[in-house]
């Protein structure tokens, strides 16, 4: 079977900031990783491979630096590692990172057909988890979000469970298909020596606008429908209110939940028939 | 001679796609100008949402040129090509109304859809056009009523046994079959697993953008185009999103972020019903089976409501006041890094650096004092209380409310006080 990752690779999120003076992003000295989402779905990928046999693919779009990702990724056991890469691509919304990927998978689909892709449920710089449904559209595949578990996976299907906000949902879908997954799907390996030192050495292939077709209209700045109008910096916590409860815990937990039900924090039940 | 780009450029790219001579292109997130090919037509400056684009001293001032007037050409400048694409008119009639799809599963609604036929009620009056609501699947008589109670004008209806468990694929066509024919401007849908599992899908179908999770929503009063506004990068900043040109604007939005509307009923409205044009054969996937969980099995970080545990609260017989707490709000118990090493939960309930990050509509911590590889994980919480015998702990900083006072009262009394307002049960 051919497993396809689709990999990003983003800014630690928890460091990033808004610069008070400039009013823009604080990007610099902010290290690069592999979108953990992304790391599980890899790992998902090669555990399916060592189960079934096959090769994984890996997909990557960025730029030149994105190679050390991708080598970073394929010490974990990965095959073959793509990176789409030029100016052409940039200032892409979800929209067209999607039509970019898809571009790129079909591709890699003409010699290999692709049975199953795999993408993290969402990339912790943008949370919009749009990117992995916008290619299975795109491929015509069934899509299978927030998957934390794989049941099955023969020839024809794969069966998994997916987690919604009511429990969970035990649901196949015909191959080729796509899932998008949970952190909880797995434990990431360590990567052995050998795989590391034989990624070290490794040359992600690099695919850009003169490799594959690409429709210039759908992608970058142009083939992107949203653009951001303004970026500012959430106002900054300092603390509240602050009651004793030590004399009266009954007079304190009145005053809070009445500040709760004021505030429309809790709300009574009033949505479901 | 080119135009003039000052400092604050946030690399939105608005005025490379403006730019009829692309003369502007986008460098290490700042846009940078080829003064070879700028007009100085002035295009750009208009389009800037952050207004750092001028144009130099002594420039032609052109007058806007509102109509496609040809732009006075310097000798040698490459003609502006003219613009293809027409852009449909905000708050015009060809792309007109708010929608907002409500989520229909086994038998509930989600709340979040009621919520947003209150704030699409006021886009909808402040651009002045209709509400509508969208109800797909099967048997859903009994929801359109309320529908029309919780205020929309207009109810679109696809019944279909095919949609009697919620499948992306026979949902998107249901939707977008909607769309096509009736062309609404604006779509909106809870944040919730399934309208971020089927939003997308039909985004891409229509080749529209699309704003996940917004937390704020507004119509710009210069444009008449939705403003969305959602936390990114963790949380640590916001952002504010336009989709101009391409219709509809699409958002889903944060659950229990906007009011619940009254309910008013009786209120009536026209009631469409169209017809979903798939059959069972062409749907790729089954649902086998559901296995329901509790507010306990949720997953943290889309949890609206979490109760927080530290090593503070002590022994597992204190952790019981906290976990009955948790159980009267409908609230999911996490913990710290210590709350997992103490053998409470298990480290898919960690909340921080080495756990999940989480941004809850409500945050109670208990017993926690707030350590700051706790706090990164949940600082961007929308309210936080917290509840510690140490009034110096850390945690108070970061609290919207904090109670200073021993859990093993303070929990208790929270509990009775809950449940004395919430005689309903849960709130959810």
């Amino acid at each position: 079977m051919h497993f396809v990752v689709c990999l990003k690779q983003v800014p630690d999120s928890s460091e990033v900031r808004i610069d008070p003076v400039t009013n823009t992003l604080m990007r610099e000295g902010v290290p690069s990783i592999i979108n953990p989402y992304d790391a599980h779905a890899l790992e998902e990928a090669i555990r399916l491979k060592e189960k079934v046999g096959g090769k994984v693919t890996i997909v990557t779009m960025g730029p030149p630096q994105a190679k050390e990702a991708l080598r970073k990724a394929m010490s974990f056991g990965a095959d073959r590692a793509v990176l789409i890469s030029g100016r052409e691509f940039a200032g892409s919304d979800s929209l067209a990172t999607a039509y970019i990927l898809t571009q790129a998978i079909l591709k890699i689909n003409e010699t290999e057909p692709v049975d199953l892709v795999l993408c993290g449920k969402e990339a912790i710089d943008g949370d919009t988890a749009q990117t992995g449904p916008g290619i299975a559209t795109r491929l015509g595949f069934p899509q299978l979000t927030y998957v934390i578990k794989v049941v099955e996976l023969n020839e024809d299907s794969i069966t998994v469970h997916r987690k919604l906000e009511t429990g969970r949902e035990v649901v196949q879908a015909k191959l080729p298909a796509l899932l998008t997954v949970e952190k909880e799907l797995n434990e990431i390996r360590y990567a052995s020596l050998p795989n590391v030192m034989k990624a070290a050495s490794y040359e992600p292939e690099i695919v850009d606008a003169k490799t594959i077709e690409f429709d210039p209209s759908q992608m970058g700045l142009k083939g992107s429908p949203t653009s951001v109008s303004k970026i500012f910096a959430p106002p900054v916590r300092s603390g509240g209110e602050k009651v004793d409860g030590t004399k009266d815990p009954s007079g304190a937990a009145a005053q809070v939940v009445e500040k709760l039900f004021q505030e429309n924090i809790i709300m009574q039940k009033g949505g479901s028939r | 001679m080119a135009i003039i780009i000052g400092p604050g450029c946030i690399g939105c790219g608005a005025c490379v796609v403006e730019c009829p001579t692309e003369a502007l292109e986008l460098a290490d997130g700042v846009v940078v100008v080829d003064p070879e090919k700028c007009t100085e037509c002035g295009d750009c400056i208009e389009v800037c949402p952050s207004d750092v684009l001028s144009l130099p001293a002594g420039a032609k001032k052109e007058e806007p040129t509102e109509e496609e007037a040809p732009a006075e050409e310097t000798t040698n400048a490459p003609k502006p090509k003219k613009k293809e694409k027409i852009v449909p008119v905000a708050g015009g009639d060809v792309w007109s109304g708010v929608w907002v799809v409500a989520e229909y599963s086994r038998g509930e609604v989600a709340p979040v859809s009621w919520e947003l036929l209150g704030e699409g009620k006021k886009l909808a009056d402040d651009i002045g056009c209709e509400l509508a609501c969208v109800i797909v699947g099967h048997d859903v008589e009994g929801v359109i009523p309320e529908a029309f109670a919780y205020g929309a004008e207009k109810v679109y209806v696809v019944d279909d046994p095919i949609l009697k468990d919620f499948r992306t694929e026979p949902y998107a066509v249901a939707v977008t079959d909607l769309i096509r024919k009736y062309q609404p401007e604006i779509l909106l849908m809870g944040a919730t697993a399934m309208g971020r599992d089927v939003f997308p899908v039909i985004a891409t179908k229509m080749k529209t953008g699309l704003t996940a999770d917004c937390t704020v929503l507004s119509i710009d009063p210069k444009t008449n185009l939705l403003l969305q506004t959602r936390p990114a990068f963790g949380g640590n900043i916001m952002a504010t999103i336009m989709c101009r040109k391409e219709r509809p604007q699409m958002a889903t939005v944060r659950p229990r972020v906007m009011a619940m509307p009254e309910r008013i009923e009786g209120r009536t409205g026209e009631i469409v019903r169209e017809e979903l044009n798939m059959t069972e054969d062409e749907v790729l996937t089954k649902v086998i089976e559901f296995i329901k969980g509790d507010a306990k099995s949720i997953f943290l970080d889309k949890a609206e409501i979490l109760v927080a545990v530290g090593l503070g609260v002590g022994s597992k017989r204190n952790l019981a006041l906290c976990e009955e707490l948790a159980e009267t709000i409908g609230a999911t118990i996490c913990g710290t890094r210590g709350a997992v090493e103490a053998g409470w939960m298990t480290h898919d309930r960690q909340v921080g650096q080495t756990g999940v990050t989480v941004r809850p509509k409500l945050y109670i911590a208990i017993g926690i004092s707030g350590a700051i590889q706790h706090l990164v994980g949940m600082e961007t919480s929308d309210y936080i209380i917290a509840i510690n015998n140490d009034p110096e702990a850390p945690i108070f900083e970061v609290a919207n409310y904090g109670i200073v006072g021993d859990l093993v009262d303070v929990v208790p009394a929270l509990t009775a006080e809950f449940n004395k307002r919430l005689q309903h049960g849960v709130a959810k």
